[in-house]
Order: C-alpha cells, then structure tokens, then sequence
C-alpha cells in the first residue's frame, strides 16, 4: 500500500522534480559564501568587522524586533476584527467613530517609542562621524571605473596605486556568464585591493575626477559617496585579518557594476613587509630618485 | 434603473435634456472640457504608462534572472531602470492619480464639473508630447538617459541628446500637473454645494486638496532643478559641474526638496481612498475623520523638513545628520495614526470583502511593511549599510507600487460602477487581487534580503552569491506583471465594452458621499445647479 502511494507520487512529482533539478543544475551556480563578501541566501547584514558595524547590525536588529511586535500588534487587531467582525457572521457594525483620548494615545505611544529609538541611534552616528586621531589616512578617488588608492598618512605613506575589476571577471560577464563555472568572487576580484592594518584606525577620504561614486563596504560598515569637486571623509578600524568586498554604490555610468571594492587586512608585520615591498617597487620605477626609500 | 432613478430626482433629468449637446466622435475626446470624460482619459493614459513602464520592469528582470550579462548591454540596462522610474512616476502614477480626482471631485464635493474644464483639457494633453519626448529618448543618439530616475549630476551631464528630451518632457509635465493641482484647489474650495462644509468632505478630495498644494510647491523646484542641469549641458554655465566651481551636491537637495514630497504626492491621495473604501465595506463610520485630516497635514508638513534623508552617505555635517534622521522619523507618528484609525474603523465593523475592501486591507498590509522598512532606513547609522542597495528598492515598490497601486485598484473596482453603469466580475476582482498581493511579495520581499546581503542596486550584473533571491524575485515579478494583464482583459476591458450585470445607483450597502446620489453610469452633466444638501453632507434632499 505504502510502496503503491510512494510509487504513484514518484511518478507524479519525477517530471517536475527534473526540472526543478535542472534548474538549480544551472541556477545554484555551485557557488560558496564568499567570506567577508556576500553569502548565499543570506537573510541579514554581512558579520560585521568593526565595532561601527556591529553596532549597526545590533540597531538594525533591534529596529526589526520593535517593527515586527507593532506588526504583530495591530494586524493582530485587524485579523482579529475581520474574523468577528464580518457581516457574514453576523455581526451588527457599532456606531463609533471618534475618541480624543485614543487618538492622543496612540499619537503619543509612538512617538515614545521613536524618541526611544533615536537615543543609540543618535550615540552612533556621533561615533561614526569621528575621524581624527587616525592611524592611517588613505584618499579614495573615484574614477569612471575604477578605484584610485592614495596613502596620505602614516606607514605606508606616498604608496598609490589604481584599483580596477580583473578584465577576466568583466569579459566572463559580457558572454553571460557562461563557458566556465562562475568563482566565488565573481565580479568581486580586483588587480590591487587596498591593504590595511588590522586594529589601526584607518582614515577615508573620499573624492572623485569626473562623477559621483560610493565607495562602500559593508563589513567594515562603510559607505561614503565620492564626490567630484568635494573631499569626505569617513573611518573604520577593522578587527580581524581577511579580504573584505564592497561596492560603487551611487550609479556612475555603464561600468558601475565592474568597480569593485576590496580591502585586504593584514596583521601589522605582514603589513610592514606590504609596506617595504610597494617602497622597493616606487624606488624601482622611472623617477627613483624622487620616490620615498623605504626605511625599515 | 428608473426606481433607482426616481431617489434621487434631479440629477438624472437634467443629464437627459442636455445630452444632445454632447460632443461626439473625435471631437469629444480633443476638446473634452467634461471632467467625466478627462479623468476617463487620464485613467487609460495612466494604465497605459503603467503597461509600458512594466514591460521595461520584466526586461530588467529577465536580465538580473541569473548572473553575467545575457539580454541586455549595461548601457540598456542603466536607460531601461531611468525611464522605468521616470515613467512610473511621472507617467503612471500621478497621472492615475489626477485621473481619480478628475472623475470624482466634482462628484464628491457636489459641483458641476472642475472649476477650469478648458484648463482641464490641455493639462491631459500636454501629458502627450511629454511622453513621447520621454519615451522617444531610446530612439535618440545615444539612447534614453542612464542616470537613473534622479538625474544626479555630474552623470546627467554625460547624456545624449535624450537628456534634453526628458527635460522638457518634464517641464511640460510639470506644467500639467501644476494646472490640475490649481484646477483640483479651485474646484474643492470654490465649487462646494452648500451644506459641503470643508471639515464634512469625503477624505478623498481632503487628501487631494493637499496633495495638490503640495505639487504646486514643489513642481516648480523639479523644473529649476533640471533647467539648471540644462543650462549646464548647454549654456557654459555651471550649477552642479564641479569642474567649473559647481556643486554636483546643490542638485541632490534641490532635486530632493522636490523629491521627498513627490513620494507624498504619490500616496496622500491613496490614503483618502483607503479612508473612503474601508468604511463603506465596515458600514461604519471612519474613526478619527479630524484626525486623518489632521495627520494628512502634517505628514505634508513635514514632508518639506526631510529631503536630505535620501542624502545620508553624501557626507553631511553631524547635525544635519541628526536633524534630517528626527524629521523623518517623526513622520512615522501621523502615519501611524492613520493606520490606527483605519483598524479603529474596521473593529466592530459589519465587514464583507468585496474586490475593493480586499485591495484596502492588502494596502494597509503592504503599506505598513514599507512604512517600517521606511523606519529602518531613516536611521542613519543603519542607512550606511542600506543606502543604495536593494533594500531600498524593496522599500520604495512596497509604498509605491503596493501601497499607490493597490489603493487606486480599490478605489477602481470601488468607483468603477459609477464610471461604467456595469458592475465588474467579482470573481475575476478577487483572482486579480490575490494573483497580484502574492506574486508581488514573491517579487519584492526577497529584494530586503539582497539587500541586507549588500546587493547594489541598478547593477546589471552582480555577485553570484545573490542568484538565488533574485530568481524568485523575478519570478514574483513576471507573475505580478502579468497579473496586470489579466486585470486589462478579464476586468477593464469587459467594463469598458459594458459587459457585466447593471450597477445599481448604490452598489455598495455601506459607501456614503455625493457620487452615490446620482444614477449609474454618471450622466454626461450632473448637480448641474446646486444640490440640497443634509446635515452630513451625504445625501442629497432635493
């Protein structure tokens, strides 16, 4: 009996369950989370690496939990009402139509609840803003479409260098991506990522030569728009070592997809020999004479 | 018919003398100066605008239905999201909008017709050569504008030649609108029957009379906004090129100062809906009337107060961080306040779910998830890690789309009886409500988590992390859009050929207000002189 039931259902479901395998043969892309990128079927906010982010992700939470019971609250009522209070169940509709005192309270309870809200959020935007004291200060320039690096301040001072999506990441999307199974880092892979000490305060200022763009990572929970003609700035102290990837996000022209973000953070003495390498490589080039020695 | 007629005496009468006199044939659509017959075709101006506006929303989809570019050049992609938005707003929604209050203002408010009717005529007109100046870019060297529905400079700087099209087409939108705003003003304040005191108006014409302020204020800004964006394409001059000392960031909070109470213009009026279709379908009164005017005023208050919201990541000093975040979410107070009354109207209730009151709910439903996903974008540290990623078109199609759309399909299968004189095909209105508040979650839920996730938005093409979310998302879409079709042949269509059972006068046992005082279909002419009024305003008594 049971062999029959399971027989007859496969029957029935063998047809669409092919389809529905040949669909994810070619729809899950065989793909992994990229760590410190985007994962898969990811339901929240990338983990955060920084305390800025964190605190984001924390008020993002809590914002969630503070919808979803008001949510829950009033269509709770309203489910509530339009099972009872239907006309096919008989139910006499009241006459009422007006109370001062609800109206005040429920004018005044959310506005409490906002009021509320506003107190950590206001705590963190103060912290966000604080960029001084920093250890290390690099200027991003947006170009169409690429990243600029120029390292201001602190060590690694005078390195600079250009940013741009791997071509082989653009042509694979240019022929759909096809021909080949598509990498983890697909369109997140760049020639030079900016590099970084771990636990440093590194200062971003951001800027642009021809239109706006936004350079954004959302583990380190930054995002700031590059903006012609303007220098902002903005900060993160990133905690643990990795790769992290981001995105142009303010549309900049056809490119804007292919200008990925990615910021390599290296332990300190990793970064030191970074450091000394990029040097050697400045004092190697055609005006060796003026390019900083590397001193360590 | 004539039983029905008898209740309410005049108004019918006096249609049947005039009706000769009626335009015919072409000429009665031209020189239409009959707001019946205007807001007739700013309705189908509209939906068509939306049907085009959607076809470029399924090409989109059908391109960010996997990873790698497979239909679509990003250039294309980038010009089909821009006239996407700009058709959508300026195209389908505002126009659908003026539509409604063409029809039933003056039916509402008990006046003969709107206040300026050859004004009327050349503001639905101009809406013409707007669209195709609009739509006509993609034919243009250099196709459509690729910036973007905000035309941000510098980029609108780098545009072809369509670039100008759209501003002009703007221009003259804009002009349009500002008529029908001036027109909807005059008519509410100055057309009243007596007895129409402004505190025993329908919500409707409450929530368009400010509307409608709101659109006289802020056209003007749009239309400064890219005048100056042309005299910089062309004239040497240099507002937002900061290679010439501009400021690319005056645009943004000019083009936002417009922009914020745009996104109110396009959902006041759905709340005067919403206001007007839940009671008829709780037969009870709304709750709160002073105070849904009272917080339709002030949402429209303090829609001037909160433009550089859109602007968090452009680097504002501290305070204006802090101010701009308060502002905007001290919106969410006479929002809430809304939606409380119209839960207060519905307990208690005696409640049926016709087409009209299922649409109603389902706006109340869809528009709350955005107002909150509004919330969680209004706070700035938040925003960092929202702004500019799919959490943000999720959140702006839930109060557009949902919210606008599915209020003016409650209030078409509300009012379309009127219209018509025929009553639609519940169970085609029912299918067309559950296929599309489905397929429109499967379509715009999943695009929160991308963004969460950190996908961009008006990427062409992105990491292949996000393939999943954004299959079901285009699925949801495909449905949605072609829920819209099914909506033109299964229930406008058979409207407008007159198929269907004859509507009665009254065709809903709880709605209240002055259109219900005239027969089905509204003759050609009606309160042609002043209706006699009772103490609520509602019927007419002689």
């Amino acid at each position: 009996m049971i062999n029959n039931i399971q027989a007859r259902l496969a029957s029935a479901l063998r047809f669409p369950l092919i389809l529905l395998c040949a669909w994810f043969s070619v729809s899950a892309w065989a793909v992994n989370s990229l760590p410190g990128g985007p994962a898969l079927l990811e339901l929240n906010l990338q983990p955060p690496v920084t305390a800025i982010a964190r605190d984001q992700a924390w008020l993002n939470d809590l914002l969630m939990i503070v919808c979803t019971v008001v949510f829950i609250g009033v269509f709770g009522v309203m489910f509530y009402s339009i099972w009872k209070h239907r006309k096919s169940v008989g139910h006499k509709a009241a006459t009422f139509h007006e109370s001062v005192a609800i109206e005040i309270t429920w004018t005044i309870v959310p506005f409490v609840i906002i009021v509320l809200m506003a107190f950590p959020a206001t705590k963190l935007i103060v912290a966000a803003k604080d960029t001084t004291n920093a250890d290390l200060t690099v200027k991003v320039t947006g170009y169409q479409w690429k990243w600029g690096y120029d390292y201001l301040n602190g060590e690694g001072q005078g390195i600079a260098f250009l940013s741009t999506i791997n071509p082989k990441m653009r042509e694979f999307a240019a022929v759909g991506a096809r021909g080949a199974p598509i990498p983890d880092n697909y369109l997140l892979d760049v020639d030079h990522p900016l590099v970084v000490p771990v636990n440093k305060k590194v200062r971003i200022i951001t800027t642009s030569v021809d239109v706006i763009h936004s350079w954004a990572v959302p583990a380190l929970g930054v995002r700031q728009d590059a903006i012609p003609g303007f220098v902002r700035d903005v900060w993160f102290r990133a905690e643990k070592v990795g790769t992290y990837y981001g995105d142009c996000t303010e549309l900049c022209g056809k490119e804007h997809a292919f200008m990925p973000v990615v910021v390599k953070v290296l332990s300190d003495d990793d970064y030191t020999k970074w450091v000394a390498g990029e040097h050697q490589k400045l004092a190697a080039g055609s005006n060796a004479s003026s390019a900083p020695v590397a001193s360590k | 018919m004539s039983a029905v007629l008898d209740n309410q005496g005049h108004g019918g009468q006096v249609h049947d003398d005039h009706h000769a006199h009626a335009p015919t044939g072409w000429r009665r659509w031209v020189f239409a100066t009959n707001h019946k017959d205007i807001g007739t075709m700013y309705l189908l101006f509209a939906f068509t605008m939306l049907i085009i506006g959607g076809a470029m929303a399924m090409v989109i989809r059908a391109e960010l239905f996997e990873p790698g570019l497979q239909l679509l050049n990003p250039e294309m992609f980038n010009q089909l999201t821009t006239m996407h938005g700009l058709i959508m707003i300026f195209g389908a929604i505002m126009p659908a909008f003026v539509g409604f209050a063409n029809w039933m203002v003056p039916l509402q408010v008990g006046a003969p017709d709107m206040a300026f009717a050859r004004m009327n005529n050349l503001s639905f007109w101009l809406l013409i050569p707007a669209a195709l100046m609009l739509i006509g870019g993609f034919f243009m060297p250099g196709g459509a504008p690729a910036t973007g529905w905000t035309m941000y400079a510098p980029l609108s700087l780098q545009m072809g030649m369509a670039m100008d099209s759209t501003i002009f087409s703007i221009h003259i939108m804009g002009a349009s609108s500002i008529m029908g705003a001036i027109n909807i003003i005059v008519t509410i304040l100055n057309l009243r029957a007596p007895g129409m005191k402004l505190m025993k108006m329908p919500m409707f014409c409450w929530s368009w009379l400010i509307t409608a302020y709101l659109l006289i204020a802020v056209m003007p800004v749009l239309a400064g906004a890219v005048t100056m964006t042309l005299t910089d394409r062309h004239f040497g001059t240099s507002f937002f090129n900061a290679a010439n000392g501009g400021d690319p960031i005056m645009y943004q909070h000019i083009f936002w100062f417009f922009g914020h109470p745009e996104v109110y213009i396009m959902i006041l009026p759905a709340f005067g809906m919403i206001s007007q279709v839940i009671p008829a379908f709780a037969r009870k009164k709304l709750f709160g009337y002073t105070s849904m005017v009272y917080a339709i005023a002030a949402i429209a208050i303090l829609s001037f107060i909160v433009w550089a919201h859109h602007m968090f990541i452009t680097g504002m000093p501290v305070t204006g961080e802090l101010f701009f975040m308060f502002t905007t979410v001290l919106i969410a107070v006479p929002t809430a306040v809304k939606v409380f009354n119209w839960t207060a109207t519905m307990w208690r209730g005696s409640m049926t779910f016709e087409t009209p009151m299922l649409f109603a709910v389902g706006f109340i439903f869809v528009f709350v998830i955005g107002g909150f996903s509004g919330l969680v974008l209004a706070m700035a540290p938040v925003d960092i890690q929202l702004h500019g990623t799919y959490y943000v078109v999720a959140h702006f199609h839930y109060v557009l789309v949902a919210a606008a759309l599915f209020a003016m399909f409650a209030s078409f299968y509300y009012w379309s009886p009127k219209w018509t004189g025929v009553m639609y095909n519940e169970m085609h209105g029912k299918i067309h409500f559950w296929w599309s508040m489905i397929s429109f979650n499967v379509a715009f839920f999943p695009m929160h988590f991308l963004g969460l996730a950190g996908m961009p938005r008006r990427y062409a093409d992105y990491p292949a992390q996000f393939t999943d979310f954004n299959q079901v998302a285009s699925i949801g879409a495909w449905l949605f859009g072609l829920a819209q079709v099914y909506f033109f042949f299964w229930v406008v269509l058979p409207l407008l050929r007159g198929h269907g059972e004859k509507a009665p006068q009254r065709p809903w046992e709880g709605a209240e207000g002055l259109e219900w005082e005239v027969p089905s279909p509204a003759p050609f002419h009606t309160f042609e002189t002043p209706p006699k009024l009772d103490p609520t305003a509602t019927r007419v008594i002689g």
